[in-house]
């Protein structure tokens, strides 16, 4: 591999961990001046979880350099099994215990 | 060669710039990865319980009574800038920059992680002496179960970086510290994803 390859290679390395750290503080500051501001909590509610799902994808890209067509091994099928995971044992925790304590009242 | 194959693990790849340790990375990255899969279950069900628990509160302090915006935004500050210089030591790493430039972003990292916890502790002592400790209901139970497991993540992320401070400094970049590094910038990512989790359901939910 030439010195010049390497060189492009580190510029694009480098301005992807940038261009990831920038995104990343936008999308913190935009989740943080909602509740700020006192929007309704409905609307602020919405705002904080597209935030928040875009930043966590924006980790995985950026940070953790997984996308969708360079993921050669089971990386990302590893993450959506593990999602599948979390969502049935996570949503039915939430599921029954919020059923039950509509029981209890 | 294309990028295609240079790509075979999460996180950071040397591909030709070392090529061997490239070449062992695979198997190494994907086991550790998996156990940060299992890693991210244990949060996302300390996540259910406390959602289970908002409104637990037994007539004791509650979200707006504990948490505060400025100090959670400062924390999340500092571990967003923590992930850069994580990223710039990785880059450090895989293009040989001089093992000082590396030291320089793990030491810069290690203060931003130690800065963290002392945010996070004195959180912990202030919530104590106003009366919202672990034991007073089921809400402060689940807060201090699911950020106190966090924040003994970032505390083992710092034993992490200070053993390979030393690694770096006594053995030098070679293959099997390297291997460690491309680990620990993993982890280290993977705690700030859990804390984007924790500042929007806890802090920002909570004070919404």
């Amino acid at each position: 591999m030439s010195a010049e390859h390497t060189a492009r290679e580190k510029r694009r390395e480098l301005r992807s961990y940038l261009v990831g750290f920038v995104l990343a503080v936008i999308l913190t500051a935009v989740a943080f001046l909602v509740v700020a501001a006192g929007l309704p909590t409905m609307t602020a509610y919405g705002v904080i979880a597209v935030t928040a799902l875009v930043q966590v994808v924006v980790h995985f890209r950026f940070f953790l350099h997984i996308t969708l067509k360079r993921s050669t091994r089971d990386d990302l099928q590893l993450i959506l099994f593990t999602t599948l995971i979390i969502g049935l044992m996570a949503g039915g925790t939430i599921w029954i215990l919020d059923n039950l304590h509509h029981r209890m009242m | 060669m294309t990028a295609v194959d240079h790509h075979r693990h999460p996180g950071i790849n040397l591909g030709h710039t070392d090529p061997d340790t490239h070449e062992q990375a695979e198997e190494t990255l994907f086991g550790f990865w998996i156990f940060l899969m299992s890693d991210l279950v244990l949060f996302a069900l300390l996540f259910a319980t406390y959602a289970s628990m908002m409104g637990s509160t037994d007539g004791g302090p509650g979200p707006r009574d504990v948490l505060e915006l400025s100090s959670s935004a400062l924390e999340t500050g500092v571990l967003l800038f923590s992930s850069l210089t994580m990223g710039m030591a990785s880059l450090a790493m895989k293009y040989k920059e001089p093992p000082a430039r590396l030291q320089m972003w793990l030491v810069a990292t290690l203060i931003l992680g130690l800065v963290f916890l002392w945010l996070g502790g004195s959180e912990f002592v202030k919530m104590a002496s106003e009366g919202a400790s672990a034991q007073r209901s089921g809400w402060t139970s689940a807060l201090h179960a699911l950020l106190g497991t966090h924040w003994l993540h970032v505390a083992a992320g710092c034993v992490w970086l200070i053993l390979s401070i030393l690694q770096v400094a006594i053995f030098g970049p070679q293959s099997p510290v390297k291997l460690r590094l491309m680990r620990l910038a993993l982890f280290w990512h993977l705690l700030d994803i859990v804390w984007i989790f924790i500042f929007s359901v806890v802090y920002l939910g909570g004070l919404a």
